[in-house]
C-alpha cells in the first residue's frame, strides 16, 4: 500500500493525492515530510485522523523551507542524519508567492533537502484565487474573465530558473500525468547532496474546471503542445528533456479546461491564444523538444 | 563552592549561558536590530566550544521557523531576537506555542517603530503576550543569564512543553558590562536533564505534526495549553528554588518583594527598572515613607493569585509599563494587574498605572518619587487612572 493511506478528503481526481503518491513511492518510509499549508495539508490530517505513513510536519503557509531545514540541521546535530530523506512539498502559492523568500534562503543555505512544487496554478485551497504560477489568460476568482479581461494577464514565474540561479546540483520539471517520469525525477532528487527541486505539473479538476477523470488527460496535453516542458538541469545547465512527438496546437489543452473557455467566446480570443501558443513556440525553441 | 565574578557584556553572559545549556540547533537573523548574544554564540561555534548547528537564515520569521522544524526532530534549540525581529515572528509565535515546542528564546526588549527607535522599552515582548509563550522578564544581567537554564527546564517539562521567553531590557542589560558569575558547564550539566522528548519526526515512528483541527477540537487545544501555563505557574517557582540551591542565587519565582511586609505605597514593575525602584525605596525608607516594591517576574503565565495574596496590605498599588496598548492609555501589567483584582474582596487598593521609559527614555529616581508623590493624593481623594508619566512638556 502507498505511504500516503487511503481514506483522506482529497477530490476525486485530485492532482495533489496523486502527486504525494508519487513522492512517497519515489523515497520509501526513510523520510521526513514538511507541508505549508495547502490543499495536501489540509486533505491529509483532520485531527485526529492522518493519512502520511511517514513524519511529517506542517507549519505555516510561508515557512516549509525554513522548517525543512531546521528539520535537517537537528538530525545533522543529533547525529542522526543517516540516510533519512527530508522533503518538502508545497503549492504554487506556497512555494513562488508566500514562501519564496525561506525557499531562498535554505537553497542558499545548502540544505541536503529536496523541495517539491506541486503546481496546479492557483490558491485551490482558498477558493481559486490567482498566485504567480497561473498562466496568462486563465480565469481565477481574483483575476476573473469580464468583459474587459481575457483573465490573468500575467505570465507565469519561471520558478525552476529562480531555482537554478541559486545553484541547486538538480532542478527538474515534472507533471503528475507522467508518473514513472515524475518518480525517476523525485527519486534523483532526493538521492542527490544538497538542495534539490522538482517542480511538479498537477492539474485541478476542481480550480481548472475539467471531469475529474480527466486529471491526466489534461496533464498530457499541456506536456504534448509545449506549454509544459519537461526537463532537467544540473547545476544550471539543462541536461535533459522529453522530445515532443506530433506537437499539438494550445487550443486543445485550453479547451479541455473551463479556466479558458471565455478565449472561445469573447471577441479577440483567437487572436490572444496566439499569444499563449508563442509561449509554447519559445518553449520548443528554448528547450530543444522537437 | 566559590564563584568567580567576571565584568563581562551582558549579551556575553546570556551567550555563555546558552552554551552551557547545550542546544543542538540556533538559527538567528542579524539586523531589525540583534545584539551580540548570537554573535558571541557564533563564535563559540566557530571555536569548536559548542556542538551545535547555527544557522545564518535569511529572517526573523525563517529564524523561529526552522526551530520549529528542529525542536519537533527532537532538537533543543535557541534563538535571540528583538523588537522588529519579534515583531516578524508573530505568526509563527502562535505555530510553536500550538504545536506545544519548547524553543527558548532571549527577547533583548526594545521599542517598535514607527518611529523607529533602537532603544529599550518592552513593547515589543508584550505585543506577544497571547501567543502561548512563558514570559520571565530579568533584572538584572545575571539573572538574564540565569534564566536560560531555568526555562529550558520549565519549558522542556513534559506536563508544560511551551516555548518560553526570557525578556531582559535592551541596552541596559544587553549593552552593559556587569560583574556576574557564568554559568558552570558542570552545575547546568546536573540542574537541566537533557531533552528527550516523547513526541519526535522519527521515520522509524511516524508522527503527523500541524495537523488541521476543526471546531469539534480545536477549542481542545487553547484549553491544553492554558492547563500547561497553569502547570508552569507550580514550576516557575520550584525551578526557582532548586536553582538557588544548585547556583545560590534567587530572584524569586513568579514575583518578588522587596520591603512589602508593611509597605502602604507597593510599586509593581518588570525588568531593569527594579533595581532604581529598590534604590528610591532605600532612600524613601530613610525618610520614614512605607514604599515597597513587587517585582513581577512571570508576565506569562500570570500570577494572579499570588499577587493578591502580595497586595493584601497595600493601601495604593503604582504599576509601571514601558509599553502602552495605544486607545486604553494604560499599559499591560496596570490592565492585568487591575483586572485580578476586581472578582476579589481581599485587595481593595486602588490602582495607578504609570507609563514611562518608551523608546528609551532613562527613568531616574526622580520620576519614581514624582509618581509616588502622585498617589499619595489618593489619600486626599485625588485620584489618577493612568497616565504617562515622562512626557516633556514642550513636545506633548
Amino acid at each position: 500500500m502507498s505511504l500516503l493511506k487511503p481514506g483522506h478528503r482529497g477530490c476525486a481526481g485530485c492532482c495533489d493525492a496523486l502527486a504525494g503518491k508519487f513522492v512517497l513511492d519515489a523515497v520509501g518510509e526513510d523520510c521526513i515530510v514538511v507541508s505549508p499549508t495547502g490543499c495536501l495539508e489540509v486533505f491529509t490530517t483532520p485531527y485526529p485522523e492522518s493519512a502520511w505513513g511517514v513524519p511529517w510536519i506542517h507549519s505555516l503557509f510561508e515557512n516549509a523551507a525554513a522548517v525543512a531545514s531546521g528539520v535537517e540541521a537537528a538530525l545533522k546535530a543529533m547525529g542522526k542524519m543517516n540516510n533519512t530523506k527530508i522533503i518538502a512539498i508545497g503549492g504554487d502559492g506556497a512555494t513562488m508567492d508566500i514562501g519564496l523568500q525561506a525557499i531562498s534562503g535554505a537553497f542558499e543555505r545548502g540544505h541536503d533537502f529536496t523541495y517539491i512544487c506541486v503546481d496546479n496554478e492557483a490558491y485551490m485551497n482558498t477558493g481559486i484565487q490567482r498566485s504567480s504560477g497561473t498562466p496568462m489568460y486563465a480565469s481565477t476568482t481574483t483575476s476573473p474573465a469580464g468583459k474587459a479581461s481575457f483573465g490573468n494577464p500575467l505570465n507565469k514565474k519561471n520558478m525552476p530558473a529562480i531555482i537554478a540561479a541559486h545553484g541547486s546540483p538538480y532542478v527538474a520539471t515534472a507533471s503528475v500525468a507522467y508518473a514513472p517520469d515524475m518518480i525517476r525525477k523525485v527519486k534523483k532528487a532526493a538521492a542527490i547532496k544538497g538542495p534539490t527541486y522538482v517542480h511538479v505539473h498537477a492539474p485541478c479538476c476542481t480550480g481548472w474546471k475539467f471531469e475529474g477523470s480527466k486529471t491526466i488527460e489534461v496533464g498530457r496535453l499541456a506536456v504534448e503542445t509545449a506549454l509544459w516542458p519537461l526537463y532537467e538541469m544540473e547545476k544550471g545547465e539543462v541536461t535533459g528533456v522529453r522530445k515532443i512527438k506530433n506537437r499539438k496546437p494550445v487550443e486543445e489543452y485550453l479547451k479541455a479546461q473551463g479556466r479558458f473557455k471565455h478565449l472561445f467566446t469573447m471577441e479577440g480570443g483567437a487572436e490572444e491564444i496566439k499569444k499563449i501558443q508563442a509561449t509554447a513556440d519559445w518553449n520548443v525553441k528554448h528547450f530543444g523538444l522537437e | 563552592m566559590r564563584h568567580r565574578m567576571v565584568v563581562v557584556e551582558g549579551s556575553y553572559a546570556v551567550a555563555h549561558a546558552v552554551k552551557v545549556c547545550k542546544p543542538n540547533v540556533i538559527s538567528a537573523y542579524p539586523i531589525t536590530p540583534q545584539t551580540h548574544i548570537v554573535e558571541d554564540l557564533s563564535q563559540f561555534a566557530a571555536d569548536g566550544e559548542m556542538n551545535c548547528e547555527y544557522m545564518n537564515v535569511e529572517s526573523e520569521f525563517s529564524a523561529i521557523s526552522a526551530l520549529i522544524g528542529a525542536s519537533a526532530a527532537g532538537a533543543r534549540t535557541y534563538t535571540s531576537t528583538t523588537s522588529q525581529g519579534l515583531a516578524l515572528m508573530h505568526e509563527a509565535l502562535f505555530n510553536a506555542s500550538g504545536m506545544r515546542l519548547p524553543i527558548v528564546m532571549t527577547v533583548v526588549n526594545r521599542a517598535l517603530s514607527a518611529p523607529i527607535n533602537i532603544w529599550n522599552d518592552q513593547q515589543d515582548s508584550i505585543s506577544q503576550r497571547d501567543t502561548g509563550w512563558i514570559q520571565l522578564y530579568a533584572e538584572d544581567v545575571q539573572e538574564s543569564a540565569d534564566m536560560t537554564p531555568q526555562l529550558y527546564k520549565i519549558a522542556e517539562d513534559e506536563d508544560i512543553l511551551l516555548p518560553a521567553m526570557a525578556c531582559m531590557d535592551g541596552f541596559i542589560l544587553s549593552h552593559v558590562y556587569e560583574p556576574v558569575i557564568l554559568l558552570e558547564q558542570s552545575l547546568t550539566d546536573e540542574f537541566l536533564p537533557d531533552y528527550s522528548p516523547e513526541f519526535v519526526l522519527d521515520p522509524k515512528n511516524p508522527m503527523s505534526f500541524g495537523a488541521f483541527a476543526d471546531p469539534s477540537t480545536y477549542t481542545e487545544f487553547r484549553y491544553k495549553q492554558e492547563k500547561a501555563m497553569g502547570v508552569a505557574l507550580k514550576r516557575i517557582e520550584e525551578v526557582a528554588i532548586e536553582f538557588s540551591e544548585k547556583y545560590g542565587r534567587y530572584y524569586g519565582g513568579l514575583l518578588d518583594g522587596y520591603m512589602l511586609e508593611d509597605a502602604e505605597i507597593v510599586i509593581m514593575a518588570m525588568g531593569s527598572v527594579i533595581g532604581t525602584i529598590k534604590d528610591t525605596i532605600d532612600m524613601l525608607r530613610k525618610e520614614g515613607e512605607r514604599v515597597g516594591l513587587l517585582k513581577v517576574r512571570s508576565f506569562r503565565p500570570f500570577p494572579a493569585d499570588e499577587i493578591r495574596k502580595a497586595l493584601k496590605n497595600a493601601k495604593v498599588v503604582i504599576t509601571l509599563d514601558k509599553n502602552i496598548s495605544v486607545g486604553k492609555n494604560e499599559g499591560a501589567l496596570c490592565t492585568e494587574v487591575k483586572a485580578c483584582m476586581y472578582n476579589n474582596r481581599d485587595v481593595l487598593a486602588p490602582v495607578i498605572g504609570f507609563m514611562l521609559g518608551h523608546g528609551g527614555r532613562d527613568i531616574p529616581i526622580s520620576t519614581i518619587v514624582k509618581m509616588i508623590n502622585k498617589a499619595k493624593l489618593v489619600e486626599k481623594g485625588i485620584f489618577i487612572e493612568s497616565e504617562f508619566a515622562d512626557l516633556r512638556e514642550d513636545l506633548a
